[in-house]
């Protein structure tokens, strides 16, 4: 058995360094499945509840997400997949050739640390269903430090799980996500409904009035700050902009048979964080008003109270979803890094330091914050991979300029990083903005930057 | 013959899983039968993926 495992991880072959051939495109039907699997997912039993204890209104919710979530649609299909299909190489090879080694294994190393935590926020997610059978206490909103002995222990078996199977792949993950997504949305689905009656909601005419004074009041639970529209729709649009304008799904999407395949991720966009935000928001309703506003915030019992072992097994599966091509991701990162190591052996390593990440609780916790951090940290790269493929041909200037020169370090990238973060830090402390908001701004001050200081980097050496 | 069993099996997991719900909704069942129609359904779903793939495939 050991030897055919290993063999199987010996075969894995994910055209790290060469543009992936046509006979491994895949239709937009399985970006599809990938996309709602992904987004229908441990993060939306976290996302769904915050926006309820952050005091969104119901209104500010539904007009917010559904504008939001297409302009997120949007940035996939329009910034994201024409790239990926047209260079058909990951993000990390691509990098490399703009902005030198050295500077790719910085970003690299931050990706990677990046996604670590999210995947751990997800693993972090399934174990507090694992934990139901044996009583777990579980973290409150306020708590940062894992709560025992008996945490760490089902973190760590459901870490060692999901890590075993990013191993095998970007095909087993795949297959994984496409295999539960349907049914995972469907028990989002049926767990709301199941306890609208104990909101009051006797009928769906009675939706809205209930949904407006007991579910998104408008008011934020002690010790949490208020949201409004503006900061739903900025989070429906930023929570995954690493991903989108970031561009990390070249990573993926250079597998897509056209850049059309980049829409595929409104199946993720208006299932997962749109009706699974509003179906979890639903439950954590239902769960503040049956323990009387408690701080305890745990995912898998809200589950499991709305739909039984079937809940709690959702939990389980949506955080595997997320959790294996996170780690997936991550492996790939650190493989820039370390191109003489295998595929899997990267993973294990990446997913053995997720699993102790997942054991802190404030990965869940500060989930909003982290998420919007965590797009605002890549964002600038993927600010730069635009202007050197579409703009730079078009102004006579010198795309993939450290393959060609054979730098190791692109100064004019590098400075645009480290100006566009430094720059957000100065809007923010200086105008107050918060983080949700910083990506858009941050977006053009990237794309300014990085052309003037290549304009006098490649006028000066040439 | 094979294919179309899972396939059904694969439809009533799905139906299963939802159906109660709504049930629930109308005052027809009580949250605890609903809890146990979905578990049916979890497992006609998951148990019924494996085999529908592998004779899919034999098609």
């Amino acid at each position: 058995m050991f030897s055919k495992l290993g063999a199987r991880l010996e075969s894995v072959q994910e055209f790290e360094k060469t543009p992936v051939p046509a006979t491994r495109w895949k239709s937009w039907r399985s970006f599809l499945g990938m996309y709602a699997g992904e987004h229908t997912a441990g993060t939306e039993f976290v996302i769904g509840p915050l926006f309820v204890a952050h005091g969104v209104a119901a209104g500010d919710l539904v007009l917010g997400l559904l504008l939001g979530n297409l302009l997120a649609v949007l940035s996939w299909a329009f910034l994201c997949a024409p790239i990926a299909v047209r260079e058909r190489i990951t993000l990390y090879f691509k990098l490399e050739k703009i902005c030198g080694k050295r500077l790719v294994t910085l970003y690299n190393l931050v990706n990677a640390l990046m996604f670590c935590f999210l995947a751990g926020s997800m693993i972090a997610v399934s174990a507090t269903a694992v934990g139901i059978p044996f009583d777990l206490p579980m973290a409150k909103l306020s708590d940062w430090l894992p709560s025992g002995v008996g945490w760490v222990v089902t973190v760590l078996v459901v870490g060692m799980a999901t890590t075993l199977v990013a191993m095998l792949g970007y095909d087993q993950v795949s297959r994984f996500s496409n295999l539960a997504a349907p049914w995972m949305i469907l028990v989002f689905l049926a767990a709301a409904i199941a306890v609208l009656p104990e909101l009051g909601v006797s009928d769906a005419g009675d939706f809205w009035s209930v949904a407006e004074s007991k579910i998104w009041t408008g008011v934020p639970i002690e010790g949490q700050s208020k949201f409004g529209f503006w900061h739903v729709l900025f989070f429906a649009w930023f929570c995954n902009m690493a991903m989108h304008i970031g561009m990390a799904d070249l990573s993926v999407l250079r597998y897509a048979k056209s850049w059309q395949a980049g829409f595929a991720s409104a199946g993720g966009m208006f299932v997962g964080h749109y009706l699974a935000w509003l179906a979890s928001g639903i439950l954590y309703a239902v769960f503040l008003q049956k323990s009387q506003n408690a701080q305890e915030f745990a995912p898998g019992p809200i589950a499991y109270y709305a739909a039984g072992v079937a809940g709690a097994v959702c939990v389980i599966v949506a955080g595997w979803t997320t959790a294996n091509p996170t780690i997936y991701r991550a492996g790939l990162a650190v493989q820039a890094v370390m191109p003489a190591s295998k595929t899997w052996k990267v993973t294990l390593i990446v997913g053995l330091t997720t699993t102790v990440a997942a054991c802190f609780p404030a990965l869940v916790m500060r989930l909003l914050d982290f998420v919007a951090l965590y797009g605002l940290l890549l964002m600038p790269m993927g600010a730069i991979v635009f202007m050197d493929v579409w703009i730079f041909p078009k102004w006579g200037l010198q795309s993939n300029l450290a393959a060609l020169r054979h730098l190791h370090w692109n100064w004019a990238a590098a400075l645009t990083w480290f100006s566009t973060l430094g720059a957000c830090v100065f809007i923010n402390r200086a105008f107050g903005v918060e983080i949700f908001f910083l990506g858009l701004p941050g977006w053009f001050v990237a794309v300014a930057v990085y052309a003037l200081l290549s304009y006098v980097f490649q006028k000066k050496r040439a | 013959m094979k294919k179309g069993i899972f396939h059904l099996l694969r439809a009533l997991g799905l139906v299963l899983t939802l159906l109660p719900s709504i049930l629930v909704f109308e005052g027809s069942i009580t949250l605890d039968t609903h809890k146990t129609l979905m578990l049916l359904g979890c497992l006609a779903w998951f148990g019924a993926i494996p085999f529908g793939k592998r004779s899919d495939a034999d098609d």
